[in-house]
């Protein structure tokens, strides 16, 4: 290793020895991790229900839902789009309702029952908004459709329960199952590929009871 | 993102004098402003007090025929709650027009309160920002201000508090209530609740660290029609340039605040019995004072038209 530092280090070596020991002296400086002022890594246990399943994590305080989903339960169906609630790819129900999950800590969701894309449905069991989705189009790259679908299910749900919307003429109405309202509702997931019509046909499908 | 422990605190005021008790802590409600700023480094917190077990999810009517909302109540149970949409539409109004299904399902009523600025300087930590680092300047002066603000901003500041629903409280009257570090309850009107930035922008509000927002009161329901008019770059999901939350009593008396203009809602109830009379004249006299930049001085005719549009539907 003192050699592949006089001649200077690859990238391989560099990342060899700094996961090997701290310790060892011959890495130049540039390559130590740099040390943060503040408080070393502190970790928690979280338990969550997932899909239906009891999970039981060990996690960084600092670690989101989505990296938890992801990283640590290898549930790489929700996606990381902006990580800033901007876009809405990372959506998943929690007890039932839509969140961005890049925007709750893992730590605060003790407890709580997520489902992701992948406890809607599965390939041979698709659930009905999973099926609509294809069977419009709903999509061309498919990176925000795992969020996309999930909040669809939730939206027809928030309807359903009376919530109101910005494009609803008189807000102590009850909500009608519209193309505007669907519109409204899905602002906050974002599709590069401008799906949209094609989403809100799904999801007009699916309302209507069909799919 | 830095590192930090984490707890959930059982009552109030244990909130309150566990994050008084430590100079790097703060509550955690949604998280939905707080982890997006963490994330960047704007805010570091070294230990998060996480309230979302505390006894402040509930609606209530008052003795005096208002309503008392927790300090935790969802912004969606907040605008979907039958009282609230039916006597106070101007707040469903604007909740609805704010943020995502996603977020206003996680954001509660005092996380949205105290959502900080959105001047594009102070997400940018390369950039001089007083807000964000007292002293290091205001790049927002000499650059693009088409967002900011144009009234009740500083040579140190011309950010804008961004949210909608503290709007709508303005014309509401709301109270906020809280709890003080030493476990005293305190009431701050939603007036002398924002801040004008002066010269100590990172200040946004009048609560001292560790003083924990447990509900916010309304009054009796205000008698008229109520709306919310909120102008922004897109039809959903972005922030106010100009909003104004307006209540039109049949005899056509007004209240009118406005946001995307100022940092804090921007009401000027001296103004308000010349509206009806000579609208004009009466937002002139709202924005006197109003020190615009080039790029948003359009914010102070767009505020009239908004006004215009409200009288406008009220009327048909
Ligand atoms: C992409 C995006 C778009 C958005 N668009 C809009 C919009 O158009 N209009 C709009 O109005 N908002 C918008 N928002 C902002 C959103 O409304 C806020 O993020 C949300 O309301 C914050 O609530 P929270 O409970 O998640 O707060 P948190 O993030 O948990 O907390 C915010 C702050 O309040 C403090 N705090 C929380 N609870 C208390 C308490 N009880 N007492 C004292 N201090 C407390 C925290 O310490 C923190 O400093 C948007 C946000 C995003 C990410
Ligand atoms: S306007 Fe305020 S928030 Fe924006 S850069 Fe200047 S000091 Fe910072």
């Amino acid at each position: 290793m003192a050699d592949n530092v006089k001649t200077g280090p690859s990238r391989r070596t560099v990342i060899a020895a700094g996961a090997v020991s701290a310790a060892a002296t011959s890495i130049p400086a540039y390559a130590k991790p740099a040390q943060l002022p503040g408080k070393p890594p502190m970790r928690v246990p979280v338990s969550l229900e997932v899909n239906g399943q009891a999970k039981k994590l060990e996690l960084d305080t600092r670690t989101t839902l989505l990296d938890a989903l992801r990283e640590h339960l290898k549930l790489t169906g929700t996606k990381k789009g902006c990580d800033h609630g901007q876009c809405g790819a990372c959506t998943v129900l929690v007890n039932g309702e839509r969140i961005n999950s890049c925007l709750s800590l893992a730590v605060q969701h003790q407890g709580d029952k997520v489902t992701t894309i992948e406890g809607l449905g599965t390939p041979d069991k698709l659930h009905a908004m999973q099926s609509a989705f294809i069977k419009h189009d709903g999509y061309q790259c498919g990176y925000c459709t795992p969020g996309q679908i999930c909040s669809a299910v939730a939206v027809l749900d928030e309807i359903r329960a009376g919530i109101p919307s910005h494009v609803q003429l008189d807000v102590s109405e009850p909500p009608p199952l519209s193309n505007m309202e669907f519109r409204e509702r899905m602002s906050g997931n974002i599709c590069r590929c401008g799906a949209y019509s094609n989403i809100a046909a799904a999801m007009a499908d699916v309302a209507g009871g069909g799919a | 993102m830095r590192s930090f422990s984490y707890e959930r605190a059982q009552t109030p005021e244990q909130a309150a004098a566990t994050v008084a008790g430590k100079p790097g802590a703060k509550f955690l409600a949604g998280g939905t402003n707080l982890l997006d700023l963490m994330k960047l480094e704007i805010e570091s917190p070294t230990h998060l007090v996480d309230v979302q077990d505390l006894d402040l999810d509930r609606i209530e009517e008052t003795d005096d025929g208002g309503v008392r909302i927790g300090a935790l109540v969802s912004n969606t149970a907040l605008a979907a709650h039958r009282k609230i949409r039916t006597d106070y539409g101007v707040l469903t109004r604007a909740i609805v027009a704010g943020a995502s299904g996603q977020l206003r399902n996680k954001a509660t009523t005092a996380g949205n309160l105290l959502q900080r600025t959105r001047c594009p300087y102070f997400y940018d930590s390369n950039m001089a920002c007083n807000k964000r680092k007292p002293g290091s300047g205001c790049a927002a002066i000499a650059g693009f201000s088409r967002q900011l603000g144009v009234i009740g901003t500083s040579d140190s500041c011309i950010a804008t508090y961004p949210g909608d629903m503290a709007v709508a409280l303005r014309v509401l009257d709301a109270t906020i209530e809280t709890v003080t570090p030493d476990g005293a309850k305190r009431s701050i009107a939603i007036a002398d609740f924002h801040r004008l930035p002066g010269s100590s922008p990172e200040r946004d509000n009048v609560l001292e660290h560790g003083e924990l927002i447990t509900h916010v009161t309304l009054p009796k329901p205000i008698e008229g029609r109520h709306f919310y008019y909120k102008i922004r770059d897109r039809a959903s999901y972005a922030f106010a340039l100009v909003s104004a939350a307006g209540i039109i009593a049949p005899n056509g008396a007004t209240r009118v605040a406005f946001g995307g203009v100022a940092p804090k809602p921007w009401r000027v109830e001296a103004a308000e019995e010349a509206i009806s009379k000579d609208r004009k004249a009466a937002t002139a006299q709202i924005f006197s004072g109003a020190r615009p930049t080039e790029e948003n001085a359009f914010k102070i005719s767009l505020a009239d038209r908004a006004l215009a549009a409200v009288i406008a539907e009220a009327r048909s």
